[in-house]
């Protein structure tokens, strides 16, 4: 707004206007927060400082001295804050403890190769392992018990198979229901209908989690007939619900900021309402279309409580009939029962900040296309 | 589209396009479709919670066995989900309102900085929720609090641990954007003229802003509000590590305390209930509850935002 200021310019006018510009920062800041301490909690893992091998070679307490802090801190498991605040005498009393610990590990575990390993190295989070008692090299995500497996790849196949279901159920629904509601629907059918579809995202996702539970996945289950009750396919359509009022409002919103003009065009030409729509409409509003369907998908990759409700087990498998856990059900479900500063809490962390990134480029390229179509319909370039 | 001349019509109705029938159709049955998704799930939700709801039932503090369906209530659920989205609103609606003023009065528009503000705002509105009880829990309760701990020398923990501040101020962050965005559209409905003629009957700019332009923006501002609540009042994903409680005796009294919550009582009886059967009312009613809330909120928020519109349109 190209407005300037008055004339009584006052020293309390600047001091005014220098705080307003300092809250308005507070946006970045947030942002550039949860990233450092969502990443923050997670970098042991990154850097290999994290440590779950069941049979470790104990450190005597009387041998304190010899090691340097960062080994003694790494060994206890300590973030350097804690270890940095402790005295010299419980420093002592949990070396003790540790040593006691490693000798009252049952004695079935010495042998076992698994109980030696670190579960937290990358190859183990990435990579099939052949673990003790499995036929063959596996992919398995088990935190509990105490052999703890952390392998990512059950829950990130897990996630896109969800989200995938979802976005298949909710782009077309969406895209369709934006077509007719811009260019087919009468102005009065679309003043109700476009509120209404909107108020469908005023729907908390618990409770569409309840709906999915109760009513959805015995319809489904009636329909097509598949063993498991809760499996990805509900989970992926209860979450579709969720994502078609963002996908529905970002194409509605494109496809009505094609200019007039082409539709007069082809309407003059003799094309009928559909032809409009479908051959110049829709080719002019498809990047906006493009960045609905991406930022669904953000949407969706994000959503935990109906994923969470519907189907949890960590199964690795490609079917979409079986169950599935995505990563944001892992970290909802998991955090509670995590050790505050332990491996498994950092893994769930490090997960965290692998879901931040994901939507944070999903919407930063949905941003782009879209700002750049804008622009192109304005004549800019 | 506005309406097409007669003739038009009348040219179109000549060249009957059966493929065009059929794919306008489909796309007004996805619309249909979409609709009566919504209706399947509001008319479920109302007629099966509609009976059990009672006033016995919004005004119970439960005791430990809340699956029971006589006993029960869902009185502290309603108090914590109120009373974190009020603390909420205190921090958020101030920062929010005054980071739009900058962005529509003071910012230049093509300025590398809001461009910036502008991309962290986006970018803050697709966080997934989950991400922001993350957050919670690593920047509020493990430096935040604890900190806050160790400087003000609390015996116990005090601080460091899940809270209703907490819970309150990661929600505040998650509804930032909700807040800039709406405030942004009703300040960007007033129209210039007024703003001028404050200045020119000597009016500073501060003045401008406090006197005319942000009382004419208070429906606007409002809307943004109310969008917030309703939309932090049936998360639960930000608040599963930062405040929420299982189980309450009584209800929250400080900041402090944990709380319990409407959506996470929610989850907790759709999931860990012993006796789905025997808990499926109190369940439907739960839910019930929490749909008013949000719903109310939501209409009005749609009412006031549709007369902001109209005002705007009418201004040109």
């Amino acid at each position: 707004m190209g407005i300037h200021r008055g004339h009584k310019a006052r020293p309390i006018e600047w001091l005014a206007e220098k705080f307003i510009f300092l809250v308005s920062l507070s946006a970045i800041l947030m942002v550039l927060l949860i990233f450092l301490f969502v990443a923050r909690e997670a970098l042991p893992v990154f850097f290999g400082q994290t440590n779950t091998a069941l049979i470790q070679t104990p450190i005597p307490p009387d041998d304190t001295d010899k090691h340097s802090p960062a080994e003694l801190q790494a060994y206890l498991e300590l973030t350097p804050d804690e270890f940095a605040k402790m005295s010299k005498t419980t420093l002592r009393t949990l070396m003790e403890v540790k040593v006691e610990a490693q000798a009252d590990i049952p004695e079935n575990f010495r042998n076992d190769p698994d109980a030696h390993i670190n579960t937290t190295q990358w190859k183990y989070l990435m990579l099939p392992h052949q673990w003790d008692n499995y036929d063959k090299p596996e992919f398995i995500w088990q935190p509990v018990g105490q052999i703890k497996k952390f392998n990512i790849i059950p829950l990130l196949i897990g996630t896109l198979k969800v989200t995938l279901i979802g976005l298949l159920f909710a782009v077309p629904l969406a895209v369709g229901a934006a077509i007719y509601v811009s260019q087919m629907a009468r102005p009065r059918v679309r003043e109700i209908v476009k509120p209404a579809i909107e108020l469908l995202s005023g729907v908390p996702s618990v409770v569409v989690g309840v709906f999915a539970l109760l009513i959805m996945a015995s319809v489904l289950q009636a329909i097509f007939h598949y063993q498991t009750r809760l499996n990805a396919f509900v989970a992926g359509i209860a979450l579709g619900f969720a994502v078609i009022p963002v996908i529905f409002s970002i194409a509605e919103d494109a496809l009505t900021s094609v200019p007039r003009a082409y539709t007069q065009a082809a309407l003059a030409l003799g094309a009928s309402r559909w032809q409009t729509a479908w051959q110049i409409v829709l080719p002019a509003a498809l990047p906006g279309v493009f960045a609905a369907a991406v930022l669904g998908f953000g949407r969706a990759i994000g959503e935990t409580m109906i994923v969470l409700m519907v189907c949890s087990a960590s199964v690795m498998s490609w079917s979409i009939f079986d169950s599935a856990r995505s990563i944001t059900t892992t970290i909802a479900a998991e955090m509670a029962e995590a050790v505050n500063g332990g491996p498994h809490y950092r893994i769930l962390f490090m997960l965290g900040a692998l879901l931040f990134v994901a939507t944070f480029l999903s919407n930063m390229i949905g941003d782009l296309v879209i700002h750049r179509f804008k622009n192109k319909l304005e004549g800019k370039r | 589209m506005s309406s097409p001349a007669s003739e038009t019509r009348h040219f179109r109705a000549e060249k009957f396009d059966f493929w065009s029938f059929f794919f306008s159709g489909l796309t007004g049955l996805a619309t249909l479709f979409i609709l009566g998704i919504l209706a399947t799930i509001l008319i479920n939700i109302l007629i099966n919670g509609w009976s059990a709801l009672s006033w016995h039932f919004v005004s119970t503090i439960p005791k430990k066995d809340f699956f029971d369906a006589n006993t029960t209530g869902v009185l502290p659920m309603i108090v914590g989900t109120a009373f974190r989205v009020i603390v909420m609103t205190i921090f958020v609606i101030p920062v929010g309102v005054i980071t739009a003023v900058y962005l529509t009065e003071y910012a230049a528009n093509t300025s590398l900085i809001t461009r910036i503000i502008r991309a962290a705002v986006n970018n803050l509105a697709g966080v997934p929720s989950i991400v922001f009880g993350l957050f919670g829990l690593g920047f509020f309760i493990n430096f935040i609090g604890k900190n806050m701990d160790y400087l003000l020398h609390n015996s116990t923990v005090v601080w460091g641990q899940p809270a209703l501040l907490w819970a309150s101020l990661t929600l505040a962050v998650m509804t930032l954007p909700v807040v800039i965005v709406a405030t942004e559209e009703s300040l960007k409905a007033i129209p210039p003229g007024l703003r001028e003629a404050s200045l020119a009957l000597g009016a500073t700019k501060l003045e401008t802003i406090l006197k005319i332009v942000l009382p004419q923006a208070l429906p606007g501002i409002m809307t943004g509000g109310i969008l917030a609540v309703s939309r932090a009042a049936g998360e639960v994903a930000p608040i599963l590590f930062t405040g929420v409680a299982y189980y309450m005796a009584s209800l929250p009294s400080h900041l402090s305390d944990q709380f319990m919550d409407l959506g996470n009582h929610i989850f907790v009886l759709a999931t860990q209930s012993p006796n789905i059967e025997q808990t499926r009312p109190i369940l439907y009613a739960t839910v019930l509850v929490l749909l008013i809330l949000t719903f109310a909120l939501n209409i009005v928020a749609i009412i006031i935002r549709a007369r902001v519109r109209k005002k705007l349109r009418a201004l040109g």
